[in-house]
């Protein structure tokens, strides 16, 4: 895992390098580094505050809506530093697609509001527009609930299925990575087996970032897992080890309750 | 025991007689406050209402003893009220914009915002001094469109006002949504903000220009007013405000009646207006 330097491994979407951040003055992340292997969901997990949805939050720069925020070191994506001045957000945007904790559903038709996102990189024609339409809300397997209500508002769905539209959103433009800031801490149980099925369908087109409050879950659907505690990132390696034989005793604290 | 609970029951029925007082209080200061509305509606309505017929829309000002309406003050007070809401509503709109979403955290805007409010409380004939001494002393005569600006000056900061709290309400992570799929920023505000707040921005709208139609002070050192009907907006306009002005002054019962005629008039268009903005409030937030 020490891919510094080195040509882009294929296997490796994003590539973390010392990564600090800052909010303001208070120091939110502190030299993180890590790899985001491709095609697997990798989950970070951590008490409150620890810095783990600022983490994810900065893969598509985010943060920049905001003056007060600093971000220093790399986060390489094919090999260019995704963080530096000169490199556009809005195309690193379109590569790497984010869903909330709460459902955004935009104050449009269904229909619109997955287009809207197609529509700021692609010149579709309507019927093309449509296919598309139908194609995302399939992978988001919400189709069959809307198809026959696609001018209605989103704002009517239920909060599960607005929660699917935002990700059918995201697939929409056809990201590469789509990262997901705890979302399902919003749904009821039935809703959060809907999207946990979902991320490990999605997982073979894509690769999957998730920020999740609850271990369960990061044992379910991820195939990494990354503990950070006070902005650190204290341990990470595939999931099955985290959750059976942590390297680190706050790991294990963490996980089996004793902490946090 | 005993004794906790009955002093437990004397707090408690302290507590219950200070919230009767405080209910009696505010019940007494609404009836109050409503009794002065209800009495002006009332008096308005009893007089005003024999004076609306067609005459009153259709004809213009009359001299003493002869029989007219209000169509040239009507004609003018849309005009002058149009114009003044084409002119202040995409200044209003933009500069409100430019506070919710651009400079939000900036200096600029926190004083912005400050003389916005001050202008917002700014006596209207402050603002009519200002246009007569910069736009109609300068051409040398009144005019409609002087008086549009004047009222436009008053439409500019109830619509900053209102477009800047509107687009604030719209919550920060529709914003983060949008940008998130790479959206730019402008588009982000024309798609996602504006459309977050639409009905919010154009109840503000609504509310300046039921605010402007009754403005009075502003046009009497701009519009002046015009007892033929015109529609030039270079020259001199009537307006209801100022007919109303005028023809409540003078000693003669007929003009007094025409005068009832334009106050129910003013009034029940505000009150229009009003229901209107509630209306579509209320649906946005549905």
């Amino acid at each position: 895992m020490n891919a510094q330097n080195q040509p882009a491994d294929p296997n490796l979407v994003l590539v973390v390098r010392d990564l600090n951040f800052y909010y303001g003055k208070f120091h939110a992340i502190k030299n993180v580094s890590m790899d985001i292997q491709s095609n697997k969901v990798t989950a970070f997990i951590g008490p409150s505050g620890c810095g783990k949805s600022t983490l994810l939050r900065t893969f598509n720069r985010l943060h920049d809506l905001y003056p007060q925020n600093r971000a220093t070191g790399k986060i390489l994506l094919d090999g260019k530093n995704v963080l530096h001045s000169k490199s556009d957000p809005t195309m690193l945007r379109a590569r790497v697609g984010m869903v909330f904790q709460k459902p955004t559903p935009f104050p449009m038709s269904i229909y619109d509001n997955i287009a809207f996102g197609v529509k700021l990189y692609e010149n579709l024609k309507s019927s093309e527009m449509d296919e598309r339409v139908e194609w995302a809300l399939t992978k988001a397997a919400l189709w069959n609930e809307v198809k026959d209500k696609l001018k209605q508002s989103g704002n009517g769905l239920s909060g599960g299925q607005q929660q699917r539209l935002c990700i059918a959103r995201s697939i929409a433009i056809k990201p590469e990575v789509i990262l997901l800031d705890e979302p399902c801490s919003a749904l009821d149980p039935i809703s959060t087996a809907h999207i946990e099925e979902l991320i490990h369908e999605i997982k073979t087109d894509y690769t999957v970032v998730i920020v999740t409050h609850n271990m369960q879950q990061a044992a379910r659907v991820s195939d990494f897992t990354a503990y950070m505690y006070l902005g650190e990132l204290i341990e990470f390696d595939q999931t099955d080890k985290i959750f059976t034989k942590p390297n680190q005793k706050a790991t294990e604290d963490y996980i089996t309750g004793k902490f946090g | 025991m005993q004794k906790t609970t009955r002093a437990a029951l004397k707090i408690y029925k302290a507590r219950k007689r200070k919230n009767k007082i405080s209910m009696a209080l505010s019940m007494a200061g609404m009836v109050f406050g409503l009794f002065w509305l209800v009495w002006i509606l009332f008096t308005l309505t009893i007089n005003g209402i024999e004076a609306i017929n067609w005459t009153l829309l259709s004809k213009a000002t009359p001299p003493p003893g002869s029989d007219g309406g209000l169509f040239n003050a009507i004609l003018g007070s849309i005009l002058m009220a149009g114009t003044a809401t084409i002119i202040g509503t995409p200044i209003g709109i933009l500069a409100g914009t430019y506070l919710a979403e651009y400079g939000r955290h900036s200096w600029l805007s926190s004083a912005t915002r400050f003389v916005n409010d001050i202008l917002l409380s700014a006596p209207s004939i402050v603002l009519g001094l200002f246009v007569y001494t910069v736009y109609v002393a300068q051409v040398g005569h009144f005019s409609g469109f002087a008086g549009a600006l004047a009222l436009s000056l008053i439409v500019i900061p109830v619509v900053v006002h209102t477009t800047d709290d509107m687009l604030k309400l719209v919550p920060d992570s529709l914003r983060e949504a949008a940008v998130a799929l790479g959206a730019p920023k402008w588009k982000m505000i024309t798609m996602i903000s504006y459309r977050a707040a639409r009905s919010g921005i154009a109840t503000g709208v609504l509310l300046a220009v039921a605010r402007i139609s009754g403005e009075t002070a502003p046009l009497l050192f701009t519009a002046l007013n015009n007892q033929f009907t015109s529609s030039n907006m270079n020259a001199p306009m009537a307006n209801l405000p100022a007919v109303i002005f005028q023809f409540a002054m003078s000693p003669y019962a007929d003009w007094h009646r025409i005068a009832w005629g334009g106050a129910i008039l003013i009034t029940l268009s505000v009150l229009g207006l009003n229901i209107l903005a509630r209306v579509m409030f209320t649906q946005q937030s549905k």
